[in-house]
Order: C-alpha cells, then sequence, then structure tokens
C-alpha cells in the first residue's frame, strides 16, 4: 500500500511538502517513487538558486523515463540533498525521509494553501 | 477495444507484476524492477511472457515461393525446423515488420511484433497466390521465452527432447511438463536461451513447470525485454524501423537476399541502393547521467543531423545507449557526435555492432 503521511501537502505531480516555519522540505511520494521503477540519477538545482510554484526544479531519470521535478511552492533552495547526487536510491527506501531533495525559503506562504490535503491526495493515488 | 489478455495475465497479476497495455495487450511492465530482472537474464536466467506475438503459418503448394516473395531473407535455405530472421517490406521498401521465419514440416510459421499482427496478416492474406493456405494462429498460440546463460539447465531438466544440442536458430518438437510444445533456440535479449511456442490454453502449464525448476528463472516484463534488446543492438518495429524505413537503412541488408529472385519492395531497394543511400540508424553510446530517449535532436557542429529512435541507460554497461537515424555523411566512427537532452548537449560515440555482446564459450 502506498504511504501518504498526513503531516505533508502534496502536488497533483506526487511531489511532497513538509512546512516548517518560512522553510519547505521538498521530495516525491511513495507512489511517485514506485511508479518510476529504478531510478538511475537525479538532477537537482544549486543551493541558492530560485524556484518557482510548479515549474521544474530537477529531473528524474529512471530506466523507464525521465521525469521532472516540480517545486511545489517558490522561493529559493537553501540547502539540497547532495547525498542523492551520487547515490539516489534513498528516494526509493525512503522517500519522505533521507529521500528528500530540497530545501526552499518560502516567499509566498499563500501558495500553501492551493497544495493538496493528504486526504485528496490519497485519493488521486487510489489509496 | 478491449485489451487482451494473454493467458498468463491471471499468473502476472498474482505475482504483482505492473500491468501496462501494449499493442493492445494487457503485459507486464515489471515484476521486480527493470534492472534487476535484466541483470538475472544476463546473469543467470529470466523467463518471458510473449504470448502477445504474433502467429502466422503459410502452408500449400507455393508456399516457399510466397514466403520468399513476401520476406526479404532466402527461405529457400532453411532445413526443416530451421528458423531465420527477416523482414517484410512493402512496395517502397518500408519495412512492415521484421520477424522470424520458422520452416516446420508442412509450413513456414511467421512469427511476428503483437502491434503489427492485424496488418501483416491483411498484406499476407491479400497477397496470397491461389494454393496458398494463410492462417492466423495468434490467438491459438502462446510463446514464453526463456533467456539467459543458465536457461539452457532447466530445459534439460523439463524438456524431453535433446535440447542441450539444439544449435543456434534451430528447432524441434518436444514437450515439456507432458504438454506438446516448438522449442526453439532463439530470444530477443542477446542471451542464449530459448522461445517456446504451444497451444493458448496449454502454456500455463509448461510456464508452471518451468518456474518450479532450477535454478529458478526470474520472471521479466517487457520493460527489462526492451533494455536487453536494445544493448544486444537489435532493432525495435515501431522505433527503430517502420514503413517510412527500409532495411538498408536500417543496418539489415544482412537479410536481404537479391540474388534470391523477386521480392516485394525488391525494386525500391535496388534503386535506393543505386543512388546512395541518405540515412543510416547507428548506435551511439554516452557516459553523461543524462540519458538519450526516444525522439532526441542527434547534433554534429551545432547542426541536427537525425534523431534517437530508441536510448536509454544500459544496465550491464552502466552508460547511456542509443539508435539514431543520422544523414550518411556523418555515420562513421569519430564523428563529434552531441545528442540534445532537453537543452543539454551531450557527447555521444558511435559503436559499431552491438552495444553488448554475451561471451561465448
Amino acid at each position: 500500500m502506498t504511504q501518504v503521511p498526513d503531516d505533508l501537502l502534496y502536488t497533483e505531480k506526487h511531489e511532497w511538502v513538509r512546512v516548517q516555519d518560512d522553510v519547505a522540505t521538498i521530495g516525491i511520494t511513495d507512489y511517485a517513487q514506485d511508479q518510476l521503477g529504478d531510478i538511475v540519477y537525479v538532477e537537482l538545482p544549486e543551493a541558492g538558486s530560485k524556484v518557482a510554484q510548479m515549474e521544474a526544479f530537477g529531473t528524474i531519470e529512471a530506466v523507464k523515463a525521465v521525469s521532472d521535478l516540480y517545486s511545489p511552492v517558490s522561493g529559493e533552495v537553501i540547502e539540497v540533498n547532495e547525498a542523492l547526487r551520487d547515490d539516489p536510491t534513498s528516494i526509493k527506501s525512503s522517500p519522505y525521509g533521507e529521500g528528500w531533495m530540497i530545501k526552499v525559503k518560502m516567499s509566498n506562504q499563500d501558495e500553501l494553501a492551493t497544495l493538496l490535503q493528504p486526504d485528496k491526495y490519497r485519493e488521486l493515488v487510489g489509496g | 477495444m478491449e485489451p487482451k489478455r494473454t493467458p498468463l495475465f491471471e499468473r502476472h497479476v498474482k505475482a504483482g507484476a505492473r500491468i501496462v497495455t501494449f499493442a493492445g495487450f494487457l503485459m507486464p511492465i515489471e515484476f521486480t524492477g527493470i534492472v534487476e530482472e535484466h541483470l538475472s537474464v544476463r546473469n543467470s536466467v529470466g523467463i518471458f511472457d510473449v504470448s502477445h506475438m504474433g502467429e502466422i503459418s503459410i502452408s500449400g503448394e507455393g508456399a516457399l515461393d510466397y514466403v520468399n516473395r513476401l520476406t526479404t531473407n532466402d527461405a529457400s535455405k532453411l532445413d526443416v525446423c530451421q528458423a531465420q530472421y527477416s523482414t517484410m517490406l512493402n512496395n517502397s521498401g518500408g519495412i512492415i515488420d521484421d520477424l522470424l521465419v520458422y520452416r516446420r514440416r508442412f509450413d513456414y510459421l511467421l512469427v511476428v511484433n503483437a502491434a503489427n499482427t492485424e496488418k501483416d496478416f491483411a498484406w499476407i492474406y491479400e497477397n496470397r497466390p491461389s494454393g496458398v493456405r494463410v492462417e492466423n494462429q495468434s490467438e491459438a498460440t502462446g510463446q514464453v521465452a526463456l533467456q539467459g546463460p543458465r536457461a539452457v539447465e532447466i530445459m534439460v531438466r523439463t524438456c524431453d527432447g535433446n535440447v542441450a544440442d539444439l544449435g543456434s536458430f534451430r528447432s524441434m518438437v518436444a514437450s515439456i511438463g507432458g504438454v506438446s510444445c516448438l522449442v526453439s533456440r532463439t530470444g530477443y535479449t542477446g542471451e542464449d536461451g530459448f522461445e517456446i511456442y504451444a497451444d493458448a490454453d496449454r502454456i500455463g502449464l509448461i510456464w508452471d513447470t518451468l518456474m518450479e525448476t532450477k535454478p529458478l528463472p526470474k520472471p521479466c516484463g517487457l520493460g527489462a525485454r526492451d533494455t536487453l534488446r536494445l544493448e544486444a543492438g537489435m532493432r525495435l518495429h515501431g522505433a527503430d524501423i517502420d514503413e517510412t524505413t527500409t532495411p538498408l537503412e536500417a543496418g539489415l541488408g544482412w537479410v536481404v537476399k537479391f540474388d534470391k529472385g523477386d521480392f516485394f519492395g525488391k525494386q525500391a531497394l535496388l534503386e535506393q541502393k543505386a543512388k546512395g543511400l541518405q540515412r543510416k540508424l547507428i548506435g551511439l553510446k554516452s557516459f553523461s547521467k543524462r540519458f538519450p530517449r526516444r525522439g532526441y535532436r542527434v547534433v554534429v557542429d551545432g547542426k541536427e543531423v537525425g534523431r534517437v529512435t530508441s536510448g536509454g541507460f544500459s544496465p550491464s554497461l552502466e552508460c547511456g545507449i542509443a539508435f539514431a537515424y543520422v544523414d550518411k555523411e556523418f555515420a562513421k566512427e569519430g564523428t563529434d557526435f552531441k545528442i540534445d537532452v532537453r537543452g543539454h548537449l551531450i557527447d555521444a560515440t558511435m559503436v559499431k555492432g552491438p552495444f553488448y555482446k554475451r561471451r561465448r564459450d
């Protein structure tokens, strides 16, 4: 069964956000990692770069296909999970933990209201 | 149209396979993961349900002449129970399909791509000369592929015939677990292996027998089938070849026998040969972590010279591999190719022959 933790917000493109004050930690959902299959490489932005809501901040190369990663919120990337650049396997083994991708200092917290609540996301993925 | 199910569909669902619709069939794309399945075939043995493939029988007086008119390879060279790889062309030399042609005791069996079965059958049926019987046996036939260096061990334990000595592209009538079948030493992975044809309603018994026999084969889906065939340099119809490409452009000239008499598309190929090819299918290898994919532009000196037709990550070589059609003048080793991966130009080198070659002892 695909995991959808209750304390996160979600996008329709299968990213999650954990909000702490004005910092959003972002990754992809358990459902997304399962759908992607084997992940070979993840391309992430550098700390200091700007991201905009629902614009691509990186890509995931899976054996099956390549997919864009969409930022659930706008702001500045303040931290990147550098470990993923060499070894992306934790995206699969721990999508909500060690597999987190970037931390963004949000520029507009109103955007959070546009994201999916866990119940809505569960509906989307048939969970 | 409602997608079809192979006779093994319920087994795949029970095994937890991820199912997709492919060529009108509900097929497993992966069971436990493409890389794991891929490497099992390279290092040990994997089993595939390929019951979606089409089987068309051609028999009667004049069957051989007709097969030789339909296909580009020379079927008159086949012994009984021998198979050959071939292409079937339209009158412009475009590839309607690529296929295996088996000579059986009483007929020729054409094994075609699932997506093309109906189209192929229509073409073969329409053009048949009188006295030749054409029969679509696809629905009544199930097919399993057992592939990998250890496939022969399973076959020796389960098959009543002398499969160990079966030569490459040879087949035999045999039985596995009491089910009679056609066993063929062929495959689409670049490894040693077997393709097994049986009645659709009994192929499940063969699957079960093989699955229970040591060294237990790993069930593999279409995902691994695709990465394996690409590494082995095998073309995929609908991607690398189609009705707008000829076997000469696709590097399949070795299955075109101009000296055997007339065949559909021959005139067009002779004209193309006389004029010279405009483009060629080549293999490209890249060491970027961004992988070449179908549709990406191939660039030389800043100019587009072709497009990738198949591409991705090679689990055995751990790099990017691709097929691409490029303008003939650039189709040589040493050309400084780039592939445009979503705006990033990655370096690529041309590779002659298959990306992966198995060790033969």
